[in-house]
């Protein structure tokens, strides 16, 4: 299926319900000026969006606006998880109370933006696209960083993301002029032919790929593209925090995969997949998957705020999740996509409870926590730890299964990724360290005498318990979670 | 009884809903856990006269399927040495529930954390399924991590994640073996049932492994390494052992006993389970250097630091260091005789350690410290209790007419035929721990009474209530060994015909 840009509309609608709720909370702030009423409409928005997204899994995948587009399972899992990373964020910028004090028409108008660039990105088959999905997601991202007014931090965290932004993208567009000059197209069926007939220069190629890679490493989060995430993380509001922890990272694995697998490489009867172009690129990731779990663990464990920690986190989970991609196998790829499920859960699970902390004692800083669980915040503390256990990877929880399957991946491939799971394994006993402090400093640590009673607002418990609940479920009983994210390995190729 | 082992795993947990349902009223939440372990003990002591000893392999399985894409089922089943652990794990968490009365602190949580440990420890010895068994094996860290750190002593912060590190160290490294091991069965699966029958497939080819080249390992040596690392940090074997101390030291009375008593025969039983059946080529060349040279190390090793301390609970953690060096020591001889020895040591060493934990927390109870110089003179005061403590100290030194004596006799019957040497290591262990107990005794126990506690009560109801049971078992075990034995033989055999031509 290749359609024309009028025959494509009717496969466009959840973008299209997605523009058109972006307008009318621009018309309705300039009315209403209601900040609550923006939200709600903003929510009812994504929601009808997700029932358009999910309606269109009965479609038959093709391309769409003249190929610069595809729609296949793969793109629609990567908007189904931008909308609900979306959702959650309304849903706890609703409760928050750092979003109180800033424009929140525009707040929302332009988390919808981000958002609909992340479709963008999911479905892009074009590198002109793809280029203009990330600028349109950095864009917004930007400005919603700096969001909070009179806050140096966040300004900080802004100009800091604006400059790295900047960089990567104008190395990663160039890095695509060199695909292009090469094979003389942008569009990924026609450069995936092309290397196919043509021997072009390794050398060449392996350049552009670097140069590419650097563009995607920067929002995917990795070493040594990540020295924006920590002051980002810290300096955004927490709900935007949450929502780019997990969306940005999730729509960058997608552009990463869909150029790298169906735009590079050549899908085998078998399932697995070959790189038509000679360039081993799958090496360059292991290591610099390696490279990104070990730097995020060890710099995470002397944080001090948890913002900070969480994105340092954030930058080794990335590693564990280029596993994935660093196999080359589509069981790689499917325990990304459950990896990333999982990670949305319990790290939106997280960020939530730090913001519920934040909102009553107005800091992040660790010290903050002494004797959480005891001074009358038992709950959300129980919440954080098992969202916390779960990020490091033990079982009951859901992140336990999220890294099994990751691992199961590499160790099928055997021989030298044998050495990656055993890295990626002692990575989960050092990060066992930080998260653990953060439970030691809730629950084994008694309060100090002038430390307040922390009274949470019982009104985000309507989210921290089902995330809990989901986080506990999915770590016992996966088979629908693995049935889905299976089914949405499908991409559309010619 | 379908499914009773199913019950017997999960009853603890309906026990621990219950008892964060309830209101916080300490007596309540006190007595509905000790009532949630009744039945699992009920059950053991059931599967214990109903398992058939005649028949080897797995009884009372049941088989659901979990996860199918993967092939993951919901396995459970025992042999004879399950069902001796089992029966040792109801006993004594029944027995802990009662140790634990005296805890005031968030008494919910406390109890809640327990019974959720019970039921992973359960879990662990049921299990048949490699993705099963190291579910509840993890499962069982996070309550142990709570239980040391909130209701530890002064440094329970450090020993606690100490504990948990260490252990997760050896869990990942084993989830790696776990999968590679599922990689290879063919079609894959994680049925332990059909790694065990699979065993030969298991490559023993020679792999270059720079720098280790002169090893000569193959796939089947590494594996069964990462296995090993796992369980060696359980058990724990020396030079893993480091945090058996700090754990012990901090932990509250109850949860040394657990750990003594349970977690660390966690770690023979796994390599038993595990790398016995279905590693068979390399544990055979693994044995003499790993389990046989590490186990009487461990022996004299633990039995020499046992005596440098000066604190009662560190000086008995020590002294389950050395005693489970003769289980290793045991398991590595692949006689009838050493292996026997080696699982009646398991069984032993949980009833007499978890006895002498026992009894030093009913003496810190009452003085608030544990120096063993600033006692004297106890056996005047106590007589009562001097008593029992001298029972659990010679069970501990192995005197014939008590269990100890049998499992470490038999240990060093079957070890004798294999390794010489060894055997005279091991056998120089026994006279060090009676050196390091009798001084104790002498130091603490005898003398004249020490005035400052003149006004000590003797040991009282509940403390006798759970200190009897495992003295009785003692002795009768001591007495008429045959009650264990029995049941392992067949199952023990089983496993060791497995490893036996591969030597």
């Amino acid at each position: 299926m290749d359609l024309k840009n009028v025959a494509s509309l009717s496969f466009f609608l959840p973008e299209i319900i997605l523009s058109g709720t972006i307008l009318l909370l621009i018309i309705l702030d300039l009315i209403a000026r209601s900040g609550r009423g923006v939200a709600l409409i903003a929510l009812v928005g994504c929601a009808a969006s997700l029932i358009a997204t999910l309606d269109l899994y009965s479609a038959q995948p093709g391309w769409l606006f003249h190929r610069m587009m595809v729609l296949d399972n793969f793109s629609l899992f990567f908007k189904v998880i931008a909308l609900a990373a979306t959702i959650l964020c309304i849903w706890m910028s609703l409760g928050s109370n750092e979003i109180k004090q800033v424009h929140e028409g525009e707040y929302y108008t332009l988390l919808l933006t981000c958002t609909l660039g992340m479709f963008f990105m999911a479905s892009s088959s074009n590198l002109l696209m793809a280029y203009l999905s990330l600028e349109l997601v950095s864009l917004t991202s930007y400005v919603l960083t700096g969001f909070l007014p009179h806050n140096r931090r966040s300004s900080e965290a802004a100009l800091k993301y604006l400059i790295y932004g900047g960089v990567a993208s104008g190395t990663m567009i160039y890095g695509m002029s060199w695909i292009f000059g090469m094979t003389g197209s942008l569009d990924y069926a026609a450069i995936q032919a092309a290397l196919g007939q043509t021997q072009f220069n390794k050398a060449a190629l392996f350049i552009a790929f670097i140069f590419i890679m650097a563009g995607f490493g920067y929002k995917i989060v990795f070493v040594p593209f990540h020295m924006w995430s920590p002051d980002v993380y810290q300096g955004a509001p927490t709900p935007f925090t949450a929502f780019l922890s997990v969306a940005s990272n999730a729509a960058g694995i997608a552009i990463m995969t869909r150029f790298f697998f169906p735009g590079v490489s050549r899908m085998l009867p078998s399932g697995d997949w070959a790189f038509t172009s000679g360039v081993e690129w799958p090496q360059v990731l292991l290591f610099l998957s390696m490279l990104t779990m070990t730097v995020g663990n060890l710099c995470a464990l002397n944080q001090r705020n948890l913002k900070r920690m969480l994105a340092y986190s954030g930058i080794a989970h990335a590693g564990y999740m280029m596993m994935g991609l660093a196999v080359l196998n589509n069981d790689g790829l499917s325990a990304i996509l459950f990896y990333v499920v999982v990670y949305l859960i319990m790290n939106v699970g997280a960020f939530l409870v730090v913001a519920m902390i934040a909102n009553v004692t107005g800091d992040e800083d660790i010290g903050t926590y002494r004797g959480l669980a005891w001074r009358g915040a038992i709950v959300p503390a129980v919440c954080l730890a098992i969202f916390l256990f779960s990020l490091t990877g033990l079982p009951p929880f859901a992140g336990f299964v999220g890294k099994f399957f990751l691992f199961s991946a590499v160790l099928k491939q055997g021989g030298a990724f044998g050495v990656l799971a055993v890295v990626a394994a002692i990575n989960s006993v050092i990060s066992l360290y930080y998260y653990a402090k953060i439970v030691k400093t809730m629950f084994l640590d008694t309060p100090n005498p002038e430390d307040k009673s922390v009274c949470v607002a019982t009104n985000n418990f309507t989210l921290l318990i089902p995330l809990t609940v989901l986080t506990i479920v999915f770590g016992v009983y996966f088979s629908p979670l693995v049935r889905y994210t299976t089914q949405s390995l499908r991409f559309f190729v010619k | 009884m379908n499914n009773v082992l199913t019950y017997m795993t999960f009853i603890p947990v309906a026990g621990a809903a219950i008892v964060l349902a309830l209101p916080n009223n300490a007596k309540l939440i006190r007595w509905v856990s000790a009532v949630a372990t009744v039945p699992p003990l009920l059950m053991a002591i059931w599967l214990f006269k109903n398992f058939d000893r005649a028949v080897p392999g797995f009884q009372f399985v049941e088989d659901y399927t979990w996860i199918p894409a993967y092939n993951i089922s919901y396995t459970m089943g025992v042999d004879g040495l399950s069902i001796s652990m089992i029966l040792l794990t109801a006993l004594l968490s029944f027995l802990c529930i009662f140790a634990s009365f005296g805890i005031e602190k968030a008494v919910k949580g406390y109890f809640a954390l327990f019974l959720l440990l019970d039921a992973g420890m359960m879990g662990v010895f049921c299990a048949l399924d490699f993705f099963l068994f190291y579910v509840f094996w993890e499962v069982m860290l996070l309550p142990m991590y709570f239980l040391i750190g909130i209701w530890g002593g002064p440094r329970r912060e450090y020993a606690a994640i100490k504990f948990f590190l260490y252990t997760l160290f050896g869990s990942v490294l084993m989830l790696l073996a776990i999968l590679a091991l599922y990689f290879s069965t063919d079609p894959h699966t994680f049925d332990m049932r059909i790694m065990m029958a699979q065993a030969n497939k298991y490559s023993t080819q020679v792999i270059p492994m720079w720098p280790f080249n002169h090893l000569r390992w193959g796939f089947q040596h590494v594996i069964w390494m990462a296995l090993f690392i796992g369980f060696a940090i359980k058990i724990p074997a020396f030079p893993f052992h480091t945090w058996l101390p700090d754990a012990h030291v901090e932990a509250p009375t109850a949860i040394s006993v657990i750990l003594a008593g349970v977690l660390l025969k966690m770690g023979t039983y796994g390599i038993l389970r595990t790398n016995f059946p279905m590693l068979p080529a390399a544990t055979a060349d693994m044995a003499y250097w790993c389990l046989g040279a590490l186990g009487a190390w461990n022996i004299i090793y633990g039995a020499l630091c046992a005596m440098a301390q000066t604190d009662l609970k560190k000086l008995v953690a020590y002294s389950s260091v050395s005693h489970m060096g003769y289980v290793m020591l045991g398991m590595a001889s692949f006689t009838t005789q050493g292996l026997n020895g080696a699982v009646l040591q398991m069984f032993n060493h949980g009833t007499i350690t978890g006895m002498l934990f026992l009894l030093v927390g009913v003496i810190y109870d009452r003085a608030h410290h544990r120096e063993i110089d600033g006692f004297g003179g106890v056996a005047a005061i106590m007589p009562v209790y001097t008593g029992v403590t001298a029972l659990a100290f010679f069970a501990s030194m192995g005197l014939p007419g008590l269990s100890g004596f049998i499992s470490e006799v038999l240990v060093l019957l079957g070890t004798w035929q294999k390794y010489p040497v060894l055997t005279i290591l091991g056998a120089s262990g026994v006279i060090l721990t009676a050196g390091y107990l009798l001084w104790t005794i002498q130091r603490v126990y005898l003398g004249p009474a020490n005035e400052k506690y003149l006004k000590f009560p003797e040991i009282n109801g509940r403390e006798m209530f759970t200190l009897v049971p495992l003295g009785v078992i003692v002795i009768v075990v001591g007495v008429y060994p045959s009650v264990v034995l029995d049941l392992l033989r067949s199952s023990l055999d089983q496993i060791n015909q497995v490893v036996i031509p591969h030597l």
